[in-house]
């Protein structure tokens, strides 16, 4: 284990050879990119040592801010030439670790990539850079009435780079999709320094369709300079509701009843009483208070169908008993009515001075039992635990409160993390959402795909990278070389934690 | 956040604080994606989250700051744009002040950056002194164009171009205590008497006395307020900037204590910001501690009082298209967002928001002196996204923000106040020249 990451994942041995060359690593990269683009003093890089999940730390070998294509393709030569391992990064709000740094590698940051490129109406498309914010998309076309849909609750800050990265998903994806569904395009610098296009601005270019394979590839493939996006038009009515209900319970029948009755929401997310709280004391708009649960739901379309749409709702969730229901009346309230459920991670910052951000989806109509073991789970651990969740799609965000300058407290949420992960596969559901596996479920993954199955997702890696110097030991259990994979055994028993999944 | 700070470091006051300040803090990195100088230079030690953990370990660290920590610290333009973003609540404010004073004892400055941080913290808080540089630099303005050359002496080609060509005479209501209210008075107010505003637009403060006397509302300028301290506060010179806020402290309470205040109006809202703070700022001191606290909690900006008020009906015509500048210190410092902008509508004016309203014009405060490069990139975004508008007047809220914006365009910027004193019976504000139909 290298550095000073602070819990018990084992990352790549550090080449210490490479570590040895740093002032002329460090020389190279600064012919390459002029001025402060590259940092090498430790009270700078610092700043870099983590992403979004801060239970993990480690300096890198120097950071690299390129801020042309060029750059990034001379970088990545130079590093495949001379065995250098590189982490890109783009705005490092990953709660999965994939940015984490490694003390022999380059942190490749990408934040200066911050231009759109072309807005192209009549192809319904956005060109931009990859440190474009999510956000910053979305912001460039409101005027024409446009959007881009996949909207993560950190697309404020998180990159549309970061986004092909881990394939994200956000509030709006249980109707649009998820980042996937919606690039179109990219160019991409491979480690060897050529740069590649794949897709474009239309649906089908033809080949191989590499996009699929690039979307979700964590940084392990290629380095994304420029992405092409579908943007649509912005729907004619869209209205959010806010039910709130006496039980979390009551809330998860609710949402599987809407589903159930056919009704496919814009968005339709869940929050439990400390996220409300917390969420609340930031926005301030009017969340109930006195609810266990409460549930947004958007229903969007022509304005009759939305109006009738929200009258079923609001039958249903009368059935279940709802104590409170309200929807918006403006464009300012539906957002706003939003802008508390986005902030929810962070707002539990107010309450707990750290947090574990879970990431697993269950079948829905799971969510009901889930819930209430997880109660008894935060009981039994000690710890307390704030919900937030894509209802629509059973991707569950507990958050698992605790405070890391407490002895054995991050511990104790990690033991926690593990039973809500376990909990997750018992109920029949899987240990991924959309926060990518990074470091943070790395070593699940042998129990989630067969040797089989993990053996040929790395094969696609040495067809890209064959030495494995983009991001390694990020998403893959084990480092093989790829000559090696032909008598790769992955198997669960050489695992380190055979029965208790880490994260 | 975790942190970690020995019991020995957090015995002192200013290291508890900062702990508080950074164990609130998630690393989310939502703050990075509204703050200036992250969206203009892409780096993440020139970002909040980045300051953060660069002052987070220096402070752990107890080490003195190092040339690269300054460097970003300089940087930020302490707008507080990621005190809106935050949603975890973090008071980057109290931080960065804490780092700033940190910076202030433990690092030593290169020789021409010194000097000019004495120059400034010398001259600026002093109307007298301000008053006389400003004459110097009429003459000297010519010359800015020499200093260009030699990094070290950029600060003073910025300073020359920022200062008015023709300088100010002092206005008739300097130096008087006590404005009384026309008819009967419904309220009693003091208000901020101020450094640097009056030396370069005594217009502001004679606009702000008519419009209050005229609904109503005794003004008083006890003696002994002055410069509320926030220039020095923002270089990290605590001293001074203490000292200013006690003085202000004191004269305000003899205000109260003898006829009663309603409120300490500001209405340079760089200002307003500090004073809104003293309870802070002073909370170690115990012979001040619960006055200052006082002070803090009756200050209010102008917009704050006056959208509280019935302002009489305009008289001038509807339709006058105003770009409304938010300053930071207003937006994001505190916390006033629709206030001036609601009084302007009802004023009649058709009020224009421009996009990135959420961003700095690079005024704040000595900023565009110090860091001319950042400032003068932020002001010409800042002055693209108001022209876009196509704006016959920009109205702001603070002194910095018309003399950094006005320098870049040729639409007039004028105090928010101006213009309501002026649609409500005063003269039409010096500067704003309107073509025939929309006067
Ligand atoms: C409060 C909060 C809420 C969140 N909510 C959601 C949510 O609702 N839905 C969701 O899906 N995620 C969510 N996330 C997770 C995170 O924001 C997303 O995973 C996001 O896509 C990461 O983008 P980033 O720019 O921060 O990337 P980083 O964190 O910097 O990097 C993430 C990964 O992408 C790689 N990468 C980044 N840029 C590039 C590039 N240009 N080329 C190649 N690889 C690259 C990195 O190597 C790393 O593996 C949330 C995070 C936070 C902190
Ligand atoms: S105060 Fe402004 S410049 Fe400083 S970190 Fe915050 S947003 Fe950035
Ligand atoms: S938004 Fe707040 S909690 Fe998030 S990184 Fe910035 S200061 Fe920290």
């Amino acid at each position: 284990m290298s550095g000073n990451a602070t819990s018990g994942i084992v990352m790549p041995e550090p080449n210490a050879d490479v570590i040895a060359r740093r002032a002329e690593i460090v020389a190279a990269m600064r012919a390459i990119v002029p001025g402060e683009g590259v940092i090498d003093a430790v009270n700078e890089m610092r700043p870099f040592e983590t992403d979004g999940l801060t239970a993990y730390k480690q300096l890198p070998l120097a950071v690299v801010l390129p801020s042309t294509t060029e750059q990034v393709s001379r970088i990545l030569a130079y590093c495949h030439r001379n065995g250098i391992r590189v982490v890109p990064r783009g705005a490092g709000t990953g709660l999965s670790g994939g940015a984490l740094p490694l003390a022999d590698a380059i942190l490749l940051g990408m934040g200066k990539f911050n231009r759109i490129l072309d807005i192209d109406f009549d192809n319904r498309t956005v060109t931009a850079q990859p440190g474009v914010t999510n956000l910053g998309i979305t912001t460039a076309v409101a005027h024409a009435g446009f959007y881009y849909a996949p909207d993560p609750s950190s697309q404020i800050a998180c990159t549309i780079g970061g986004n092909v990265a881990e394939n994200s998903g956000g509030v709006h994806c249980l109707k649009y999709g998820l980042t996937t569904n919606n690039v179109m395009g990219v160019e991409l610098v491979l480690i060897t320094g050529e740069v590649m296009r794949i897709g474009g601005k239309h649906l089908d270019s033809g080949g191989l369709d590499l996009l699929g394979i690039l979307v979700g590839s964590e940084g392990l493939l290629g380095v994304v300079t420029e992405v092409t996006v579908r943007i649509l038009k912005k729907p004619e009515t869209a209205r959010a509701v806010l039910v709130g209900f006496p039980s979390s319970e009551a809330a998860g029948e609710c949402v599987a009843r809407i589903i159930g009755a056919g009704i496919i929401p814009g968005g339709m997310e869940m929050m439990d009483r400390l996220a409300i709280h917390a969420a609340e004391a930031f926005v301030k708009v009017g969340y109930p208070l006195d609810v266990e649960a409460l549930l947004i739901v958007e229903l969007d379309g022509p304005e009759a169908e939305v109006h009738h749409l929200i009258e079923r709702v609001a039958q249903i969730a009368s059935e279940l008993g709802c104590i409170t229901l309200r929807a918006s009346n403006s464009e300012e309230e539906r957002a706003a009515f939003w802008a508390g459920r986005k902030a929810a991670f962070p707002a539990v910052g107010r309450i707990s001075p750290d947090y574990l951000c879970m990431d697993g989806t269950i079948p829905r109509k799971a969510l009901p039992l889930v819930l209430a073991r997880m109660e008894e789970l935060a009981r039994q651990h000690g710890l307390q635990c704030a919900n937030v969740f894509h209802a629509g799609d059973g991707n569950l965000h507990p958050l698992i409160l605790y405070d890391a300058s407490k002895p054995g407290e991050l511990e104790a949420a990690e033991r926690f993390g593990a039973d809500i992960l376990l909990l997750c596969v018992e109920v029949g559901g899987v240990l991924t959402g959309e926060h990518g596996v990074g470091i943070e479920k790395r070593d699940l993954m042998p129990s989630m795909f067969d040797e089989t199955d993990l053996a040929h997702q790395q094969r696609l890696k040495c067809a890209f990278d064959p030495d494995s110097l983009l991001n390694p030991g990020k998403v893959f259990p084990q480092l093989h070389r790829c000559a090696e994979l032909g008598r790769m055994h992955v198997s669960r028993g050489q695992l380190p934690f055979p029965n208790i999944p880490r994260f | 956040m975790q942190t970690h700070f020995s019991l020995a470091q957090l015995a002192d006051p200013h290291i508890a604080d900062a702990e508080q300040v950074l164990r609130a803090c998630v690393h989310c990195g939502f703050c990075t994606a509204t703050c200036p100088t992250y969206v203009l230079l892409g780096d993440e030690l020139d970002s909040p989250r980045g300051r953060i953990y660069l002052i987070k370990d220096m402070l752990e660290n107890d080490r003195p700051a190092t040339p690269e920590v300054v460097k970003h610290i300089d940087r930020c333009l302490s707008c507080l744009s990621c005190m809106t973003t935050c949603p975890s609540g973090v008071h980057y404010m109290h931080l960065i002040d804490t780092a700033r004073a940190h910076v202030e004892t433990t690092y030593e400055r290169p020789r021409m950056d010194r000097l000019m941080r004495a120059l400034l913290a010398a001259v600026l808080p002093h109307r007298g002194r301000f008053r006389l540089a400003l004459a110097g630099a009429a003459l000297a303005r010519p010359f800015a164009g020499l200093f260009d050359g030699v990094p070290a002496l950029r600060p003073l080609a910025a300073m020359l171009r920022l200062a008015p060509s023709r300088p100010k005479l002092p206005s008739a209501t300097e130096g008087v205590g006590r404005f009384l209210a026309e008819g009967p008075r419904r309220a009693r107010v003091a208000l901020l008497d101020g450094c640097a505003q009056p030396a370069l637009r005594p217009e502001i403060d004679e606009a702000t006395i008519r419009l209050l006397t005229r609904i109503g509302v005794e003004v008083v300028r006890p003696a002994g307020a002055g410069c509320c301290g926030s220039l020095t506060h923002h270089m990290g010179k605590e001293e001074l900037a203490l000292a200013n806020a006690r003085a202000n402290v004191d004269a305000w309470w003899r205000a109260m204590e003898d006829e009663g205040l309603d409120a300490i109006l500001v209405n340079t809202s760089g200002c307003g910001t500090t004073i809104k703070d003293y309870g802070h700022m002073l909370r170690l001191e115990p012979a001040y501690a619960e006055k200052a606290a006082r002070v803090s909690a009756l200050a209010k900006d102008i917009s704050e009082f006056l959208v509280e008020r019935e302002l009489p009906a305009p008289v001038i015509p509807a339709g006058l298209r105003v770009a409304y500048h938010a300053a930071c210190s207003l937006q994001h410092g505190q916390k006033v967002r629709t206030a001036p902008k609601e009084l302007l509508a009802k004023a009649g004016f058709t009020v224009l928001e421009p996009a990135e309203g959420h961003l700095c014009c690079g005024s704040a405060g000595t900023y565009n002196i110090l860091q001319p490069e950042i400032a003068t990139r932020l002001r010409a975004r800042k002055v693209a996204n108001i022209e876009r508008t196509d704006p016959q007047v920009i109205a702001t809220g603070n002194i910095g923000c018309m003399t950094q914006i006005g320098s870049g365009t040729a639409i007039p910027a004028v105090h928010t106040v101006e213009l309501l004193d002026w649609a409500t019976g005063g003269p039409q504000p010096a500067g704003l020249h309107l073509p025939a139909a929309a006067a």
